[in-house]
C-alpha cells in the first residue's frame, strides 16, 4: 500500500521554525514505521534525521509521536495507525525536550531528573548468604518498574510538563519506585529529598496519559499513587509533614 | 579537540560498563559510546546468563566449561572456558549484590532455566544453568551496570563514533571520534583504549542485531594492521521471527517449547535424540535448514526463506506470561499471534559473532608473537576465544561480565606505570578531510549497496556454504567496496549528520564481511557454525587452528594460531 508520511522537519542552524514535509512511500501493512522513515532516508532525502537501534522496541531510541500519540516507532505497524491506500501519518519529535534536529530531541534534562532520584541499589545489610534473598512475591512488587526503557515517551505525554516543565515526570518517579518497592534497598530516605518536593512526586494530577502511552506497559500513574502513599506512610511514622503542597489535586 | 584521559573504553554495553566501572577505581576514564547510555544491544539479550550456582539442579563449573568446549566444536581455547565458567558464578552474585533483579526460586534464591548444550555431567541431560529476569535478563545487566557507573560518576561522551585508532608502534595512542552532534572530530589521547562495540549482525538481511551493531572496532582494527581471529564462525540463532529476524529467546525451549515442521512433527528427535530442542544453536539452525530445504517447511517450497513453528501453547497462560512475557509482546505486536495459544512462526537469524579482535585472558590484544600494549577488547567484538566455533546460549552475558571485569581490571593496574603514547601533532586531519570529501561532488547513496551486501551475505555466507557461493559472494562484497568510493552524502550539515554515521558505519560491514567471506572460503572443514556442503566434516588433523585474518586494501590474507586443547582432547560431538 502506499501511505503519506507528514514529517515535521527542523534544523535550527538553517531553519527559522519547524514545518512539516510529506512523503509518499510504498509499504506493507505489516512494516514498521520505522521501516518506511528508515526508506525515505535511504532512497527519498538523506537529511532526514530520528535516532534508532534496536527496532524491536527494547532499547528506547525511537519515540516519537504518531499521529499525536507518543510512540516507538518500531513498535508501531503501518496497520496500527493507517487503514487505507492514501492514508497520512503524522510524524513529529516528542514535546518539552528540545528539538536538536527534525524528530532527534536533546534528552538531557530527562536524564538529570533520571539521575536525581538515585537510580541504583541503596542496600546497608549484610548478605547472609551469597545472594540476597528474596521471595517471589517481593520480586514480584516491583516488577513492572524494571520494564522502562527511558524512552521518554511518558514525560511528552505529561500534561503536567506542560504547565511545570520542574516536574519530575514519570519515568524518573518510575525508576524510584523500581527501588523504593525493591525489599533489598533501603535508600527511601536518600531519595525523599527528590521525591518529597513540591516538584518531586506531588505535581502528578493522575491524567493516565502516561501510562496510556508507554511503550512497555507500564502502569505508571499507578506506581507514581503508590510512591506517594509510601512517603506518606514513612513521613506518618515519623510525625513528620510531606511536601505535598495545600489543596492539592490528588 | 582533543581530550586527555588515562583510559578511553569504547561502547556502553555490558563489557563496557563493566570495564568502565572497574578501571576508574584507579583510572581517569571515560566511555565513548555511538548510542545514549542504555541503548547498547546487550540489552536485548533476553534468556539468562549461564552461571554453576546449583539453585535448582546440581551443576558445576567444570561442566559448564566443558559444555562451553564441546558447543563450541573444540575451536575454544579451554582455559579461556574454565575462567569463563569460574568466574561466571561470583560475577552472578556480584550483579545480584548490585540490584540486578533476578526471578526467584521458591526459596527466595536467584532462578535458573535449562538452556541449549548445557549439560549435567559432561552431556548427560539438560541442566538449569541460566540464572534470569524474566525474559530480558540482558537489559537488567545493562540498567545495573549503568546505575553502577551513576553512583560512581563515570564520565560518558554520547554519541561519538569511534573512527580511527592511533597506535604508537604497536602500543596504542589513543583513538579518534566524530561527534554526532557537531560533526566535529575529537581526538582522545590515552594510555589505554579499550573496545567493546559489540556484534556485526547487520551485514546480514535477515538479523537479530541493532541498526548500531555494525562492528565499528573490528574494522577500525583491522584496518590499522590488526588480524581478525575466526571471522567464518558467525552464529545463527534458530529463532527469529519469520522475516524480521527479530529474536525469540532460546529460553521459550528451555521452558518447554517445541519445533514443529509442517507435518506437525517434533523433527528435533532426528537430529539430536537426547538434548531435542535444546542441542547447541548451531545444530538446531542447521535442522531447521534442512527441514526447510527439503520441503517440509511451512509454506513447503524449499526455499532459505521459508520457515517453521516454534510452538508453546502446551505451557499455559500463565507459565508464558511469567517466564517470557516480552516475546509475547513482541508476538502480539509484530504477528498478532498470543503464544499462550497459537506456535511461532520463526526462521535462523544472524545473531553473534564467534570471532573479532584476538585477546589474551586479561583482554589485552594480542597475536601469537605481539601484545598491544594499552590495547584491550571485550565482549562480542572480541575473541579470546571462550566461543570457539559455535557459542552457547547465554554464554554471551558471561563473557561480557567475565572478561569486560578482567579487562578493567588489567587496564587500572596498567595506567599506573604507562605513560602516553606519542600522538601525532596531525590526529584526526585525515579524518575531517574524509568527512569533507563526502559532502563534495555527486555521487551514489550508500542505500541500495547496504541492502545489496546484506543479501550478498545472507544467501551466500549463511546457515550451510559451498565453494562457488562463496567465490561469488567475495567478488561481490569486492565490487561493491568498489562502487563504495563513489558513495556521497544528500545532507551538507554539520549537526546530526545521520548521513554521514551511516556511511561510516556501511564501510566498517563491508570490511568485515569481505574479511568474514574470505575467511569461511579459506576453510574447508565444517565445523560449529561453519557448515560447508562440500566439506561436511570436521577435520581435526588439518584445522584445530584459528584463523587470524590480515586485511590488505582489497586483500584479505590468512595465519594461524594454535587451539589450547590443555584439558579436553577433541571428540565427535554429538547430543
Amino acid at each position: 500500500m502506499q501511505i503519506a508520511l507528514e514529517i515535521q522537519r527542523f534544523n535550527p542552524e538553517t531553519d527559522p521554525q519547524p514545518r512539516l514535509q510529506t512523503f509518499n512511500v510504498t509499504v506493507e501493512p505489516t512494516d514498521r514505521i520505522l521501516d518506511a522513515l528508515m526508506d525515505i532516508s535511504r532512497y527519498q532525502d538523506g537529511t532526514l534525521v530520528f535516532r534508532k537501534s534496536c527496532a524491536h522496541g527494547v532499547c528506547g531510541s525511537d519515540a516519537m509521536r504518531i499521529n499525536g500519540k507518543e510512540r516507538l516507532a518500531c513498535k508501531t505497524l503501518v496497520q496500527d495507525v493507517a487503514d487505507a491506500d492514501g492514508d497520512t501519518v503524522r510524524i513529529e519529535p516528542l514535546r518539552y525536550l528540545p528539538v536538536q534536529r527534525d524528530l532527534m530531541v536533546d534528552q538531557s534534562v530527562f536524564f538529570t531528573k533520571f539521575r536525581s532520584v538515585k537510580p541504583f541499589l541503596v542496600a546497608e545489610s549484610e548478605i547472609e548468604e551469597k545472594e540476597y534473598l528474596q521471595s517471589q512475591a517481593e520480586r514480584a512488587v516491583f516488577d513492572e518498574a524494571t520494564k522502562c526503557i527511558n524512552c521518554s515517551a511518558c514525560y511528552s505525554a505529561c500534561p503536567v510538563l506542560q504547565k511545570n516543565p520542574d516536574f519530575l515526570g514519570p519515568a524518573a518517579i518510575v525508576q524510584a519506585a523500581r527501588f523504593v518497592f525493591d525489599s533489598r534497598d533501603k535508600g527511601l530516605e536518600a531519595r525523599l529529598g527528590v521525591l518529597d518536593d513540591p516538584n518531586g512526586v506531588w505535581p502528578c494530577e493522575n491524567h493516565f496519559e502516561c501510562t496510556r502511552v508507554c511503550p512497555r506497559e507500564i502502569k505508571i500513574t499507578k506506581l507514581i499513587n503508590l510512591t506517594k502513599r509510601e512517603i506518606k506512610k514513612y513521613r506518618a511514622a515519623r510525625g513528620e509533614q510531606t511536601a505535598e503542597p495545600e489543596g492539592a489535586n490528588q | 579537540m582533543t581530550h586527555e584521559f588515562d583510559a578511553v573504553i569504547v561502547g556502553a554495553g555490558g563489557a563496557g560498563l563493566y570495564a568502565a566501572l572497574e578501571a576508574s577505581k584507579t583510572a581517569r576514564t571515560a566511555v565513548v559510546s555511538k548510542l545514549y547510555p542504555t541503548r547498547s544491544h546487550t540489552g536485548a539479550a533476553q534468556g539468562g546468563i549461564g552461571a554453576a550456582l546449583g539453585n535448582v539442579d546440581e551443576d558445576s563449573p567444570e561442566w559448564h566449561a566443558f559444555d562451553t568446549v564441546k558447543g563450541g566444536d573444540y575451536l575454544v581455547d579451554q582455559q579461556a572456558a574454565r575462567i569463563l565458567a569460574d568466574e561466571a558464578v561470583q560475577a552472578v552474585y556480584d550483579l545480584e549484590n548490585r540490584g540486578l533483579p533476578f526471578s526467584r526460586t521458591p526459596q527466595g534464591k536467584i532462578d535458573q532455566r535449562r538452556f541449549g548444550g548445557h549439560t549435567r555431567n559432561f552431556g548427560e541431560a539438560p541442566v538449569h544453568r541460566s540464572c534470569y529476569a524474566a525474559d530480558r535478563t540482558g537489559n537488567m545487566i545493562l540498567q545495573t551496570l549503568y546505575q553502577q557507573c551513576i553512583k560512581n560518576d563515570v564520565h560518558f561522551y554520547d554519541e561519538f563514533q569511534v573512527v580511527e585508532v592511533i597506535m604508537d608502534g604497536t602500543r596504542v595512542a589513543g583513538i579518534v571520534t566524530f561527534e554526532l552532534e557537531s560533526g566535529e572530530i575529537h581526538v582522545f589521547k590515552a594510555k589505554a583504549v579499550m573496545f567493546a562495540t559489540g556484534g556485526f549482525g547487520r551485514m546480514f538481511k535477515i538479523t537479530s542485531n541493532a541498526h548500531a551493531n555494525t562492528g565499528d572496532g573490528p574494522a577500525i582494527l583491522a584496518r590499522a594492521g590488526i588480524p581478525l581471529e575466526d571471522m567464518e564462525f558467525f552464529q545463527f540463532h534458530p529463532t527469529g521471527i519469520r522475516g524480521m529476524g527479530i529474536l525469540i529467546t532460546e529460553g521459550v525451549r528451555g521452558e518447554g517449547g517445541i519445533l514443529k515442521n509442517s507435518s506437525g512433527e517434533r523433527f528435533m528427535e532426528r537430529y539430536a535424540p537426547t538434548l531435542l530442542d535444546l542441542a547447541p544453536r548451531d545444530m538446531v539452525s542447521r535442522a531447521i535448514m534442512t527441514e526447510v530445504l527439503e520441503g517440509r517447511g511451512m509454506r513447503g517450497d524449499g526455499k532459505i526463506d521459508d520457515y517453521v513453528m516454534l510452538d508453546a501453547s502446551h505451557l499455559g497462560r500463565e507459565t508464558v506470561y511469567a517466564k517470557i512475557p516480552d516475546i509475547a509482546d513482541f508476538c502480539k505486536t509484530y504477528l498478532a499471534i498470543d503464544p499462550a495459544e497459537a506456535a511461532m512462526p520463526v526462521q535462523p537469524t544472524a545473531h553473534y559473532a564467534m570471532g573479532g579482535i584476538p585477546t589474551n585472558l586479561d583482554g589485552q590484544v594480542c597475536t601469537a608473537d605481539t601484545v598491544y600494549a594499552g590495547l584491550y577488547a571485550a565482549g562480542e567484538c572480541a575473541c579470546v576465544s571462550v566461543h570457539g566455533a559455535n557459542r552457547l546460549g547465554t554464554n554471551s552475558l558471561v563473557d561480557l561480565v567475565v572478561y569486560g571485569r578482567r579487562a578493567g581490571r588489567h587496564i587500572a593496574d596498567f595506567v599506573r606505570n604507562a605513560d602516553h603514547g606519542s600522538v601525532p601533532a596531525d590526529a584526526g586531519k585525515a579524518a575531517r578531510e574524509r568527512i569533507t570529501s563526502l559532502k563534495q561532488g555527486k555521487g551514489t547513496h550508500p542505500g541500495p549497496l547496504y541492502e545489496k551486501m546484506q543479501e550478498v551475505m545472507m544467501a551466500k555466507i549463511g546457515v550451510y556454504r559451498e565453494q562457488r557461493q562463496m567465490e561469488e559472494a567475495v567478488t561481490e562484497i569486492r565490487q561493491l567496496r568498489d562502487e563504495f568510493k563513489q558513495v556521497r552524502v544528500q545532507d551538507g550539515s554539520s549537526n546530526y549528520n545521520q548521513e554521514v554515521l551511516g556511511i561510516l558505519e556501511l564501510e566498517n560491514l563491508l570490511d568485515l564481511s569481505l574479511v568474514t567471506a574470505v575467511s569461511a572460503l579459506n576453510r574447508t572443514e565444517s565445523r560449529g557454525a561453519h557448515s560447508r556442503k562440500d566439506f561436511p566434516e570436521r577435520d581435526d588433523s588439518g584445522w584445530l587452528k584459528h584463523s587470524m585474518a590480515s586485511l590488505e586494501d582489497s586483500d584479505v590474507s590468512i595465519d594461524y594460531k594454535a587451539v589450547d586443547t590443555s584439558i579436553w582432547e577433541p571428540k565427535p560431538r554429538t547430543y
